[in-house]
């Protein structure tokens, strides 16, 4: 990322440090120094030579949490450039709260080798704003038919594997794909979705889609992929994660496989806890997503899982799209929203209706995430590089998609009024987004 | 109450008042088309544009000759041999198309919802010619004025809709427009045909048309789409025709004064035979007859506004 000219010497006053790593929920100062987390204590006191040096940022009224981690982005880099860059999807990341993200393979091309991983990397050293964890591909092209090869894939730097965008449909093959990612301690990330059930369905299946004369997608088809992939991850005894969990028959089959001990952990989109199918009825593809939007039940039941640690973590699918893409008749339009800049306040949300406390909401994006993935990041402890968000729980706003800093404007929650944000995202101690 | 909406974009959104005013109208316009001379200049100097995403001939003609029966100018653009082919986007051709300031769009589109995407973004007037599996209200209107000439109320009538209910905006619309005037409305057709929770919408369902035939005032056919075999929706049309296809057999046990109706085009020998069709219980014909007349009346509403 570019190194801005702002000291990585700071002190944070007074702000509320929520550390779920930690167990810490306290008002303290918080010192960084060379981009390090130095020291953690209420009323930090700096020697004279050190005020001068020191930028002192006043953070009362202020949550301070370890820099968010979203597990689930597409930066659309390389290839699909006019809908978002490793730049401006970092720039929106880090506007969103957001240190460090993952990044999904289906690029153009496909995210199957070194040569990709390793240009992924180097344009997020050069031109993000962010830290970037590049998930390679579990099958080459994510055609489904031959395994990646993971051990370049880890040498070069991929966090994980996916065919996100698309499920491995061939069970022989995903349990190729969890034997062999064991060996380079890869995570294997599942888009769950039988493709014959799905098949040319538009929204979830149900008396709206009836009611709507649209083809349906019925909730069996993930449920099916995530009971699979489930049996298969405990057949081959490999870590497995879930991408976006909408529905839930998913969440009980997880809670059900993590109860028997199975190694997998879950994530799901805000969008599945917040919208509802019935949207749909504007026949707005703006609201078209995969998997789709489901009922008011899917939702008390993800807030459940979510509550109870059946899913881990919260991850965005910040999935852009130009208008070219979305603004079409309902049937044409792509799948996808957008989410980083989004996330956030939606997550806070869950705080005050009560399903999560502010530590539980926090490790969703800051210490599960990183444990999922094994990176060294989403706490605060000390003498970690100082990756961290300053969050205003308390102002109230509408969502401005125009002010967005993602290329693409796909947001759902466009003018929903929601309350707080983040204003200071810090990288390794640098000040990479301040709030106006 | 009248009707003071800028598009008709489908029956589920509209009042009984609405209906019965639309129903009303259309009865006033059966008479032009009984005449020697045809026409009416009521809109003389108003421009209509068919814009047909998808393929049409009857839709099409029917409000072709209702529109130029009350003189307006006429247009139509088809999916297959205009810029659509070359790439356009279905917005791109609707904002082209307005730029040369017509009053009324009719629209055909295969993606439900479609025309009510293009109506927001025109100050023209839409009618929903059919979109998807979605609504088709002119047809819903012309059937339920078809059985009006033939019985003295909707209320309370026993109507079963017969065939391929999944993939049917006719049915849909039907089904809100005859529950909405009190009408008791039977679905009946193989499970595969049936979409999800049907019930929702407030009808009855069956799989089995003998079981619906006896108290059945009107049948409403559909049309079967060869397609659906080759779909995994169904073993055969042979299998098809011999458990859903309405024959002379089957109406053995029907009401006397039973109607059967069909939006067309029909099938003849897979979903309703021959000697049916051309049967006495059969009002096809006159379906298609007051459907140019509801086509005058909304269009009479709508390029007027």
């Amino acid at each position: 990322m570019d190194t801005k000219q702002n000291s990585a010497n700071l002190v944070l006053r007074n702000g509320r440090v929520i550390d779920p790593a930690m167990g810490l929920d306290a008002v303290v100062d918080v010192l960084i120094e060379n981009g390090i987390i130095a020291e953690m204590r209420a009323k930090i006191e700096l020697g004279p030579e050190k005020l001068s040096q020191f930028e002192q940022i006043d953070a009362s009224g202020k949550w301070i949490v370890p820099g968010l981690i979203d597990m689930h982005v597409h930066l659309r880099e390389p290839g699909e450039e006019y809908k978002e860059t490793i730049c401006s999807g970092t720039q929106a990341a880090v506007a969103g709260g957001f240190t460090s993200v993952a990044c999904m393979p289906n690029t153009q091309p496909v995210n199957d080798c070194a040569a990709v991983t390793q240009y992924i990397l180097e344009k997020a050293r050069d031109e993000g704003s962010c830290r970037v964890f590049p998930v390679g591909a579990i099958s080459k092209g994510s055609e489904g038919k031959n395994l990646a090869e993971y051990g370049e894939l880890r040498a070069a730097g991929a966090a994980a594997v996916s065919d996100d965008g698309r499920p491995v449909m061939n069970s022989m093959l995903m349990r190729r794909a969890l034997e062999y990612a064991k060996t380079f301690d890869l995570l294997v990330i599942s888009h769950c979705e039988d493709l014959d059930l799905s098949s040319t369905g538009l929204m979830n299946e149900g008396p709206v889609s009836t009611r709507l004369g649209m083809r349906g997608i019925p909730r069996v088809a993930e449920e099916i992929m995530v009971a699979r992939d489930i049996l298969l991850a405990e057949l081959t005894g490999s870590r497995l994660h879930l991408a976006h969990i909408s529905t839930a028959g998913s969440v009980a089959l997880i809670r059900e496989a993590k109860k028997r001990g199975v190694p997998v952990s879950a994530e799901t989109a805000p969008h599945y806890f917040t919208l509802t199918e019935e949207l749909i009825s504007t026949f707005d593809p703006v609201y078209k997503v995969n998997p789709p939007l489901r009922r008011p039940e899917d939702i008390e039941a993800i807030k459940t899982g979510l509550r109870d640690g059946t899913i881990d973590a919260i991850a965005s699918d910040h999935a852009p799209h130009s208008s070219v893409e979305k603004d079409l008749e309902f049937e044409y339009a792509a799948n996808g929203v957008i989410g980083l800049e989004s996330s956030l306040p939606l997550i806070l949300r869950l705080i005050r209706e009560g399903v999560l406390t502010p530590m539980e909401a926090v490790a969703k994006v800051s210490r599960n995430p990183a444990r999922i993935l094994s990176i060294p990041f989403g706490t605060l402890r000390k003498g970690i590089t100082a990756d961290l968000t300053l969050i205003d729980p308390e102002v109230k706003y509408a969502i401005d998609v125009s002010r967005f800093k993602s290329k693409s404007r796909n947001c759902p929650f466009a003018g929903i009024e929601v309350q707080g944000k983040a204003v200071m995202t810090l990288v390794g101690g640098r000040v990479v987004f301040s709030a106006a | 109450m009248g009707f003071n909406r800028k598009d008709l974009l489908g029956i589920r959104d509209l009042e009984v008042a609405e209906i019965e005013y639309l129903l009303n109208l259309s009865r006033s316009f059966k008479e032009i088309n009984e005449r020697s001379i045809k026409k009416v200049p009521t809109l003389r100097g108003k421009t209509i544009i068919h814009l047909f995403y998808e393929p049409s001939t009857r839709t099409r003609t029917s409000f072709d000759i209702a529109a130029k029966r009350l003189s307006a100018d006429t247009y139509s653009v088809t999916a297959s041999t205009s810029s659509i082919v070359k790439g356009e986007t279905g917005l791109d051709t609707l904002k082209n198309l307005e730029a040369m300031r017509p009053d009324v769009f009719v629209i055909r589109h295969s993606a439900s919802g479609a025309p009510q995407m293009l109506a927001g973004r025109t100050t023209a007037s839409v009618i929903n010619a059919g979109d998807g599996m979605h609504e088709h209200p002119s047809q819903a209107l012309l059937d339920m004025l078809t059985i009006l000439d033939n019985k003295r109320t909707l209320d309370g009538l026993n109507v079963v809709i017969v065939g391929d209910i999944y993939h049917s905006r006719v049915a849909r619309s039907n089904i809100w427009g005859l529950t909405k005037m009190g009408a008791r409305v039977m679905v009946c057709g193989p499970a595969t045909l049936i979409p999800p929770n049907i019930d929702a919408m407030g009808v009855e369902v069956s799989n089995r048309l003998e079981e619906c035939i006896p108290d059945a005032d009107v049948i409403m056919v559909l049309r079967l789409q060869k397609e659906r075999q080759q779909q995994m929706l169904l073993p055969s049309l042979r299998e098809y025709a011999t458990l859903y296809g309405i024959n002379g057999e089957r109406l053995k046990g029907a009401k006397k004064d039973v109607l059967i109706m069909h939006p067309g085009p029909m099938n003849r020998g897979v979903e309703i035979s021959p000697e049916v069709a051309d049967g006495p219980y059969s009002v096809i014909l006159d379906q298609v007859t007051n459907g140019v007349a509801v086509r005058m009346a909304l269009l009479y509403l709508l390029a007027q506004r």
